[in-house]
């Protein structure tokens, strides 16, 4: 079971956690003027990297805060979490 | 009074006799004894027969890499425990223990006729015999595999014992209390760390004799930060040094579960003596060289009366020294090499044993224990032969941490290669304080590779024939490692045939994988506490105590219990479900709705929230009013359906479907938290402040005057018979009706009190099946019956819902997709079956023609399906590509027995 620094709690077991796929994927102010290939990538495509990855992660029994975080996907280690808004 | 017991043995009190019964014959040991070590001292080679072939075994070695000595346990209360191993269960009185494998009895056994067919029976033979024909494999081979394959019997009754949990925390995990681990141990807690120590066996001191690591152990028992832990296995290392380790306890509890966050994992697991490899080296009497010195040092006990002593390495020369000195008869050294040492050769002569070289073993005699050992030009009398191979560092742990291994040419072994952040080898376990493999490769014709799986040299010979070469394709083709021996005396063995057949170095052949757990773990300690009604947790609703009092008939939603229907003396659900459906369209009925998602939307921005979160346009949406809602994901598909219902402009009661409540409340977060994190709304939930009594019927105003003060719609909070209330006048049976939210604790008593009014005035209570019908028979969805995530508004004909003004919405632009807006999508109708008194199968398969070959066009599905008694017949609704321009079409949809046809037909079914 991974160990992740919630931003806002600090470490606790993976348990608590809930996963939210890849990070700084925006919606767009006004999808309305996206073309539909534009929106498909949008909702349907994902990068799914062997190595650094940036990811959303939830504190799902916790704070109930989104954050994010750069996790290596081959080792787990996690290199940094970092509350929304803030760079990487 | 035991013929095999010496006069020396560390471990034993001897002041402790203790008494115990083995395949129903009374037998004694000592205080200090293992299971196996006590059998050994009363002469009991013979354990148990072999997986595959039932062949006779006995004791291997002394730890948990045994894989012949495997019995079960019985005790009071219906305690049974299959496949212990007679090494690692220290002896106590009363110790009930049978041997496994055999019919009618362990020396004559019907099964081992498998051994005599051992010639046609390699491996794959499975795999390749009884594949055909299909229908043989369920009536005939599997029965019959089944019964003969197969360790120990599963217990049948309930586990009586208990089980712990416990979560720790430590700055230096040592997995090993050998030497190396005690070691390292004094070391780590000499700066004040918290040092946990975990060792498998009932001693400390791992192939060290106790009397050898006493000062160490007394320095470490003066630490207040260092927890020894004895009979704890360190089973697995997970994510960022998260591990499993089981404790034996054999009390109250029986076993703990520990799960500790160690900043440091030190494994200092040792090393496995390897066996060798020769016909019948499986034969009771044959066992590992250091094993043989550990029983004879450790509990006194001699593993023969004439030993003969076989190694390929230096070590068997100590252990036939140490046997000799602890009042062993060892007749003969049987070294494999040519040339060994000289210096330990003539050591070993002058002790009176005789030391042969260069010899190959050609074979072992007797049958339920070793009788000789056939070499070249002589046979060698003996009743125990305890055979060395070398050493293999136990780098399971290490293997479980991720760590890539090494082949290490000087002791002929993989040991750990790249260094692994937070986890460090030492001892054995690292390679290190092990002899210099003097050893020699040579291909072994026949003998058993692995023991507890039954696989024979010949058998590796032939996978690698029939092109298995990867080690992960023979481990599979053979079993050789699987189980419960994950290669601990097998790996190397098979690893050596395969590099020497295929002629490649061992580094290149590689090694299979170490998967946890390293030793067994009873699915008991896995569940802890969480049997039984601890299992998972139970949601009761308000009405819970009145309506199990009352005979209801509950379901199971998520973790809620719902009453599913009342039936009354005579009534079976049926029959229930029809009455509770007529009374509500003919009276009224009461209805427990508590387990709605209720969420409070609060704030300046809550109306723009919401207006982003629903379809709906809730512009306009007065105090006092509230609107049936629906919610799409982001790719346009319903997600959920709901009242969106406005108490003051900046407060809103939304409602979720009961399935919904966490999940819709966590989307709406993550949007309001990611995307706008702008707006100003807080979100609360409140499914578990407010109980909801439906009163539904055209006399619901009897029971509820106060709906007459609200319109369609209308909502209030106010007070209800003196309790704090929010009273929604809305609908979902179609019925004039409400829905009152009190305070939970207030619930209960509330639904008691107009019941009572309620019967005095003919209503019903209806539970959850009624419900379905009744809102069937309107043509209401249900989300998640009607929606499967692939439906949208326009499919379930809920188009006239979307806010046309909104500039934006989740999944309003999904629904400009060209796929959404195809004109053949599935879309939500009726069917009226022809038989009316047919109910279709929820999930049956529409088609147009039950003529067409297949494969044939399924139309779509049925997604509700009843018997309506207010209709007078069954109704069902269903998904139909194209479907509302098919009114009328007859389609015909799957039953068990064929096809049925039914009309497609508008919805609802029945008018307000």
């Amino acid at each position: 079971m991974l160990l992740i620094h919630c931003p806002y709690c600090g470490a606790r077991p993976e348990i608590e956690f809930r996963g939210g796929g890849e990070a700084h994927v925006a919606r767009a102010a006004d999808p309305s003027q996206l073309t539909d290939d534009r929106w498909a990538s949008f909702l349907f495509f994902r990068n799914n990297p062997k190595g650094l990855h940036a990811e959303r992660w939830l504190h799902v029994h916790g704070c109930g805060r989104w954050f994010n975080a750069v996790r290596d996907t081959v080792s787990d280690r996690f290199q940094k979490t970092y509350k929304v808004g803030e760079k990487p | 009074m035991h013929p095999y017991r010496l006069s020396g043995g560390s471990c034993l009190d001897r002041s402790k006799p203790l008494h115990f019964t083995f395949n129903g014959e009374a037998l004694s040991g000592y205080a200090g004894d293992t299971l196996a070590s006590a059998l050994l001292a009363n002469g009991r080679v013979l354990l148990g027969r072999s997986f595959k072939y039932h062949r006779p075994r006995g004791v291997l070695s002394h730890g948990s890499e045994e894989p012949n000595a495997l019995v079960t346990l019985r005790a009071d209360g219906g305690r049974v425990d299959p496949n212990t191993r007679a090494t690692m269960e220290p002896l106590r009185d009363g110790l009930v223990a049978q041997s496994q494998n055999h019919w009618p009895s362990l020396g004559f056994d019907v099964g081992a006729m498998a051994d005599a067919l051992a010639p046609i029976i390699p491996a794959g033979f499975y795999y390749k015999t009884f594949m055909w024909p299909a229908s043989f494999w369920k009536k005939l081979y599997e029965p019959v595999i089944r019964a003969a394959a197969g360790l120990g019997r599963a217990p049948e009754l309930p586990d009586p014992d208990r089980y712990q949990h416990r979560h720790a925390h430590c700055e230096v995990l040592i997995a090993g209390g050998g030497r190396a681990g005690l070691e390292a141990a004094l070391v780590a807690s000499a700066s004040g760390k918290r040092v946990i120590v975990a060792d498998e066996n009932a001693q400390w001191g791992g192939r060290s004799l106790p009397q050898d690591v006493h000062d160490l152990l007394f320095q470490l028992q003066q630490k207040p930060n260092v927890t020894l832990l004895l009979r704890t296995t360190v089973f697995g290392i997970f994510g960022h040094n998260h591990v499993g380790m089981l404790q034996h306890i054999d009390g109250a509890p029986r076993q703990r579960l520990w799960q500790v966050r160690a900043g440091e994992i030190v494994s200092a697991a040792g090393a496995h003596e390897r066996p060798l490899v020769f016909a019948g080296n499986d034969r009771p009497g044959v066992l590992l060289a250091d094993s043989a010195r550990q029983y004879a040092l450790k509990y006194g006990v001699a593993p023969g009366r004439q030993v003969v002593v076989a190694t390929c390495g230096d070590a068997a020369y100590g252990a036939a020294r140490d046997l000799l000195k602890a009042g062993v008869k060892v007749t003969t050294l049987i070294d494999l090499r040519p040339d060994p040492h000289v210096g330990l050769v003539r050591d070993l002569q002058a002790l009176g044993i005789d030391v042969l070289t260069g010899q190959t073993i050609l074979g072992t005699k007797g049958r339920k224990r070793i009788s000789a050992v056939r070499v070249s030009g002589k046979t060698i009398a003996c009743d125990a032969l305890a055979m060395h191979g070398g050493w293999t560092p136990a780098v399971h742990l290490y293997s479980q941490a991720r760590g890539k291994l090494r082949f290490e040419e000087s002791i002929d072994a993989f040991v750990p290669g790249s260094d692994v952040p937070g986890f460090r080898s030492t001892g054995a376990a690292r390679g290190e304080r092990l002899p210099r493999f003097a050893g020699m490769r040579r291909l072994p014709a026949q003998g058993f590779v692995d023991f507890q799986n039954d696989v024979t040299a010949k058998d590796i010979a032939l996978a690698l024939r029939e092109g298995f070469e990867s080690i992960e394709h023979v481990k599979r083709y053979t079993t050789t490692g699987m189980a419960t021996d994950q290669g601990k005396t097998s790996n190397m063995s098979a690893l050596g045939i395969v590099a020497h057949t295929l002629k490649r170095p061992v580094p290149q052949v590689g090694t299979t994988t170490f998967r946890m757990p390293y030793t067994p773990v009873t699915f008991g300690a896995l569940i802890g506490a969480h049997r039984g009604p601890l299992f998972d947790v139970v949601r009761e609703t308000p009405s819970h105590a009145w309506a199990g009092a009352r005979g209801a008939l509950f379901e199971d939603v998520g973790q809620w219990k719902r009453a599913l229907a009342f039936p009354q003396a005579g009534e079976d659900l049926h029959a229930a479900v029809r009455r509770e459906c007529r009374i509500v369209r003919q009276t009224g009925g009461l209805f427990d709705a508590s387990t709605l998602g209720k969420i409070e939307v609060v704030g300046r921005d809550a109306r723009e929230f919401l207006n982003r979160m629903y379809v709906n346009d809730f512009a306009r949406l007065a105090p006092g009013r509230s609107r049936y809602a629906l919610m799409l994901r982001e790719d346009g598909y319903v997600y959920d359906d709901g009242i969106v219902a406005c108490l003051a402009p900046e407060r809103f009661h939304v409602t979720t479907t009961t399935g919904g409540a966490a999940r819709v409340l966590a989307y709406m977060e993550d949007y309001l938290q990611t995307e706008w994190s702008d707006l100003q709304v807080y979100l609360t939930s409140i499914t578990e402040q407010y109980a909801v009594i439906a009163v539904q019927g055209p006399k619901a105003e009897l029971l509820v005057p106060e709906i007459n003060n609200l319109g369609h719609m209308g909502v209030a909070s106010g007070t209800f018979e003196g309790i704090p209330c929010r009273l929604f006048r809305v609908s979902f049976t179609g019925e004039v009706g409400c829905e009152i939210n009190v305070p939970w604790g207030e619930g209960a008593a509330l639904w008691e009190k107009l019941c009572e009014r309620g019967a005095a005035l003919g209503f019903t209570v209806y539970g959850t099946e009624a419900m379905h019908v009744l809102r069937a028979e309107r043509g209401f969805i249900i989300v998640g019956q009607e929606t499967d995530g692939t439906v949208t508004p326009h499919d379930l004909g809920l188009e006239s819902m979307i806010g046309a003004g909104k500039r934006d919405f989740v999944g309003k632009r999904s629904l400009a997709r060209p796929d959404l807006r195809a004109t053949n999508r599935k879309q939500l109708v009726g069917l009226l079956t022809d038989d009316a008194r047919r109910v279709l199968d929820e999930g049956a398969q529409l088609v147009a023609d039950p003529r067409e070959p297949i494969p044939m066009t399924a139309l779509g599905h049925v997604t509700s399906s009843y018997d309506s008694a207010n209709c007078g017949r069954s109704i069902a609704m269903a998904l139909v590509a194209g479907g509302r321009a098919r009114l009328g079409e007859t389609v015909y949809a799957t039953t068990p027995g064929g096809f049925a046809a039914a009309k497609i037909a508008a919805l609802p079914f029945l008018h307000g």
